[in-house]
């Protein structure tokens, strides 16, 4: 396959491009902090499994909480939001 | 928010679109129409994900089977499946988007397994992570060049994770295996004798590239102030302290048999219950891959491909071809068993403080407390939240020690579900009675 186009997505309000493909879960660590989530007693937390189970990649997706990122897919215009 | 129900009636619905059931649908679809379910956005499974098409239709290629492109296979992905009922061989479902109705002939659920982790101090900081996870991460486009990884668990998927972080530019500081050398040794010796080429490759590659491969080895703490900044572990009764930026690490594999058994399938230990043609106590409820024994790729293709073909109606000999490969797989697979058994040491590695659920953010010196599951879930919490027991339930089945700390009944819905979902599918289902 050639090199596949990429896509600009936000995450806390700063712009990113990512390559078309690239996971919700990877384009917030490419932007910055692998922290994704903060649990109830506080912590940061990222992703843990990395493939739907533990449910700790918990992000905010154009406006829609709790979703979550490993298995979401990025697409154009994207608005990721940490919590 | 209104959601829309769709109904969608089909012939031969799977459930799964790694190697179990993407051979599954290649081989069911000699005679029969398919639909192939994932939660994931893309086939492959855990082990395959981000191959290309013509990747996969390589990789399930099997003796006689159909075609893995076909217009009698269509594909659903993004799909989380929260109910089945044997009875009806009806399926609930939502998607990022709406509800799905799925009515079936016959069923194939092919849900594969997740990682075993077992909580240690400091294994809630971020970047510590499955090592599949990590490598799904790393297939999703997680940029690893020049960091510095530890991986640590047990069993030869660890090998398969170095060798592919390797290849990403990655810096595997060590491979930290929790079996003695002995034991792996022995697996090493066994590996010879079956053609596991992929896991022969790994190891192969893993020792060229001078990676150290550590065995009688585990984690024992996770430090770092933000996230993860430091690991120490237990190598030979001495504590040694690893600099790096992630730790993968992974003790084995739980079977995701939670969709199975909220249908009634009948289980046998951990694992689904399963007749030589893949067959579960259900009616038309068949199980193939790792949620009948966690036993690697080949095994599961073989399952996927026993299921497909009792279903597509195969010629005698090519359904008892994939059996007799099956048996060998099976061997292969208690073999694999017993050579990674966890040692005792993993099940005390937590301390009081140290956060055993995740999701609730309970930790072990309030869970130990209690005497079984359901008394500890109803006084902390544990296991409540959305993963509803599947990280800390597998934990503590090491930790505590099976009896009465198994997760007790699965009751639907087996995956946190939206609110207008089932308010859409339930009074769709009152309108129907």
């Amino acid at each position: 396959m050639s090199v596949s186009a990429s896509l600009s997505v936000s995450v806390g309000g700063s712009n990113l491009r990512v390559p078309a493909g690239t996971t919700v879960a990877t384009a917030v660590a490419m932007a910055g902090s692998p922290a994704m989530r903060t649990s109830v007693s506080g912590e940061r937390r990222g992703a843990l499994c990395g493939m739907g189970i533990c449910f700790e990649c918990r992000v905010t997706i154009n406006g829609q909480p709790h979703q979550r990122s490993c298995q979401t897919v990025c697409a154009e215009g994207m608005e990721i939001e940490t919590t | 928010m209104n959601t829309s129900v769709r109904h969608i009636e089909a012939d031969v619905v799977i459930v799964g679109a790694g190697p179990a059931g993407l051979a599954a649908a290649r081989a069911a679809t000699q005679s029969r129409s398919v639909l192939l379910l994932d939660d994931n956005p893309a086939a492959g499974g855990q082990i395959w994900r981000g191959a290309s098409e013509r990747a996969l239709q390589s990789l399930t290629r099997r003796r006689e089977t159909g075609p893995l492109a076909s217009p009698r296979i269509q594909r659903m992905f993004g799909v989380r499946i929260f109910a089945g009922d044997a009875a009806r061989r009806a399926l609930r479902a939502e998607t990022a988007t709406g509800a799905l109705q799925i009515r079936y002939r016959d069923l194939v659920l092919a849900t594969g397994a997740r990682e075993l982790f077992l909580p240690v101090p400091g294994w809630t900081l971020p970047n510590v992570m499955g090592a599949g996870g990590l490598q799904a991460m790393v297939k999703g486009g997680l940029p690893i060049a020049g960091k510095r990884i530890v991986v640590a668990g047990s069993g030869p998927l660890l090998l398969a994770v170095a060798d592919v972080l390797r290849s990403k530019g990655a810096k595997v500081v060590a491979i930290a295996e929790q079996a003695p050398a002995r034991a792996v040794n022995a697996f090493a010796w066994s590996l010879l004798q079956h053609p596991a080429k992929l896991l022969q490759a790994a190891a192969l590659r893993t020792m060229q590239w001078g990676i150290p491969y550590w065995t009688d080895a585990w984690p024992v703490a996770c430090i770092g102030n933000q996230q993860l900044e430091r690991v120490m572990v237990m190598r030979k009764g001495r504590r040694v302290e690893l600099e790096c930026d992630y730790l993968a690490c992974g003790f084995g594999l739980v079977p995701n048999t939670e969709l199975a058994q909220q249908m009634g399938c009948a289980m046998q230990g951990d694992f689904v219950k399963v007749n030589d043609a893949q067959l579960t106590s259900q009616p038309h409820v068949y199980c193939a891959g790792e949620v009948t024994g966690i036993g690697g790729v080949q095994k599961s293709l073989d399952e996927g491909g026993v299921a497909g073909s009792v279903l597509g109606a195969a010629p005698v000999t090519a359904l008892a071809a994939l059996q007799r490969s099956r048996a060998r797989w099976r061997r292969f697979e208690a073999s694999l068993n017993h050579a990674f058994a966890l040692r005792p040491e993993l099940s005390t590695l937590a301390d009081d403080e140290t956060i055993v659920c995740r999701c609730e953010d309970v930790t072990w010196g309030r869970i130990r407390a209690h005497s079984h599951w359901l008394e500890a879930k109803l006084h902390t919490r544990c296991g409540m939240g959305p993963c509803q027991g599947r990280i800390c339930g597998a934990a503590l089945g090491v930790m505590r020690g099976k009896t009465g700390w198994q997760v007790e009944s699965i009751r639907e819905p087996v995956f946190p579900v939206r609110a207008e979902t089932l308010a859409a599918l339930g009074a769709r289902r009152e309108e129907n009675s």
